[in-house]
């Protein structure tokens, strides 16, 4: 199967690669895929607390060239939105923009559930910040 | 030597052809393309003799006492299911329960699940960490309805070599018949089916550096006379067994594959060795967690199986692929989303069987190759830890095991 040239180009230089540490105010983490499954993506943000926008997103991820290049993406779009436009990142956008095969729609998943999940956790954590920075946009 | 890009070392998926076969082919397509079975002029005698020729070349590489007993079919997979699904309904009234192991090719799989479909009793034995069969375990399975043992003779993916004579004369003693499927041993290691009791053996041409699309079931028929059903009817070709017209070019071209494997393959098989020991070597001594798959001395000399340890099969070969051509067990690689079941039969993890490695060499592989592979795949390993959650937490001391992960 031949890749994509955004998929190699993902893989060959995958943007946004690390961690913050996860108590780190502001950072949400999220965690899913399984190891068995052969994917696993950690995704994280940075959110500043006074306006919402997510100032910094890193990944790390166990999978396949489209899984690593959806995570990679993912963390280049959620830079610069607010929690709420993050939340309206959909896989189909990311299967589209890479190109991905049908047996590669699974990994644009895994990147929407590691959005969905890092959010999650922030809000977590947030809880009180998160709401007032939504209510100043 | 200058290094050729890309640098081929999934042989055990297939070879190239070695230039003398094709040589030697040639000819068939053209000025000597006459039918074998033309039995009233010179063009079939021609081809005939052609054909004749090949079956001793082959008999000779397999140890059989007749040339006679091999029948010639388009390729491994029909060799497999003649031999299977031939005994099976040849036999069906003195039994239907076969014994084969769970680390055969998927043609061998594939076809116990159809005949399992037909009412056929089918055992699959397990095999041990180092992808041996505990022959006694095979001993166990057999019971007063069995027809059959099918074991193939080396695994494709990690190069296991069973210990054949043991059930061959396990069988023997119990008079069972005995097929394996030795597509991947036949021209690299020595086999002999008189030695070694074996009653049907499959092989394939195209990985011994002949042509694809032919292949040979070589078919016993001196104690026992081993007699199998034709998959299809036809013209009677191969003594019924196996009915079509002869690709006379692709047979004459496996013959003359097996000639040259018989004669170079103590050398071949000791250069190739060498070379796999130094591959090894070089990956193993670099790269920590990573894990030698199957047995570590009985395997086959061209083969290096290796799961590298938090990162994925496939992203690895993304990073080679560029250079070299190598395969994975990884689900990403395969049609079935399913990682190699062949390293989960080892006992090795789920995750370990998607980050398994498969490297086989050839008869043209080189030391240069060998090294850049090896510096290419610690690069690649590397930079693809580095970028993997499983590795960071491992390094942070967390046990993977102690996660509750959310699968999709």
């Amino acid at each position: 199967m031949a890749y994509s040239d955004k998929v190699v180009d993902h893989y060959n230089n995958p943007r946004n690669v690390g961690s913050f540490t996860k108590d780190t105010p502001g950072v949400g983490t999220g965690l899913v895929g399984a190891p068995e499954c052969g994917d696993v993506m950690k995704l994280q943000i940075k959110v500043n607390l006074e306006t919402g926008v997510i100032e910094d997103a890193k990944f790390k991820t166990f999978g396949c060239g489209s899984a690593i290049a959806s995570s990679s993406l993912a963390t280049e779009w959620l830079k610069g939105k607010t929690v709420d436009e993050a939340a309206k990142i959909k896989n189909t956008d990311i299967v589209n923009e890479l190109k991905l095969p049908p047996v590669k729609i699974h990994c644009s998943v895994l990147a929407e559930d590691a959005i969905k999940a890092a959010l999650a956790d922030y809000k977590d954590k947030h809880g009180a910040q998160a709401e007032a920075g939504a209510t100043t946009k | 030597m200058a290094l050729k890009f890309p640098i081929f070392m999934d042989s055990q998926s297939t070879t190239p052809a070695d230039p003398r076969v094709v040589e030697a082919m040639l000819p068939y397509f053209t000025e000597k393309f006459g039918h074998p079975a033309s039995r009233n002029h010179p063009f079939g005698w021609e081809a005939e003799a052609a054909v004749d020729r090949a079956r001793e070349q082959l008999a000779a590489l397999i140890g059989a006492r007749d040339p006679k007993e091999l029948v010639f079919t388009s390729g491994g997979t029909e060799a497999i299911n003649l031999a299977i699904k031939g005994v099976a309904e040849m036999y069906r009234e003195k039994g239907n329960h076969i014994v084969t192991t769970v680390i055969e090719q998927r043609a061998g799989l594939d076809v116990c699940k159809r005949l399992e479909r037909q009412g056929f009793q089918v055992t699959y034995v397990p095999v041990q960490a180092d992808g041996l069969v505990d022959v006694e375990e095979i001993r166990k399975a057999i019971t007063d309805k069995t027809i059959l043992i099918s074991v193939m003779f080396a695994n494709n993916e990690v190069g296991t070599i069973q210990d054949i004579a043991a059930i061959g004369k396990l069988a023997k003693e119990k008079g069972i018949i005995f097929h394996t499927d030795a597509t991947q041993a036949v021209g690299k290691i020595p086999v002999s089916v008189e030695a070694m009791g074996i009653d049907l053996l499959s092989c394939t041409a195209h990985l011994i550096y002949g042509p694809k699309g032919v292949g040979a079931l070589y078919v016993r028929r001196k104690s026992p006379r081993v007699r199998i059903s034709p998959l299809f009817d036809g013209g009677g070709h191969e003594r019924g067994m196996r009915p079509g017209t002869l690709p006379v070019p692709l047979i004459v071209g496996f013959g003359k594959a097996a000639e040259i494997a018989r004669t170079s393959m103590d050398e071949e098989a000791a250069r190739l060795r060498t070379l796999r020991d130094r591959l090894q070597d070089k990956i193993l001594s670099s790269v920590d967690e990573a894990f030698l798959n199957g047995h570590p001395e009985r395997r086959l000399p061209h083969n290096l199986n290796i799961s590298f340890a938090y990162v994925e099969g496939e992203s690895v070969l993304m990073g080679l692929n560029k250079e070299s051509a190598l395969s994975s067990g990884s689900a990403c690689t395969s049609s079935t989303l399913e990682p190699s079941y062949v390293i989960s039969a080892l006992g090795a993890s789920a995750e370990l069987a998607h980050s398994s490695i498969r490297f086989s060499l050839h008869r043209f592989s080189t030391e240069e190759e060998v090294d850049f592979v090896a510096a290419k795949t610690i690069e690649v390993v590397k930079r693809l830890r580095d970028m993997s959650p499983l590795y960071e937490l491992a390094k942070e001391g967390v046990d993977l095991k102690s996660i509750q992960w959310k699968a999709e």
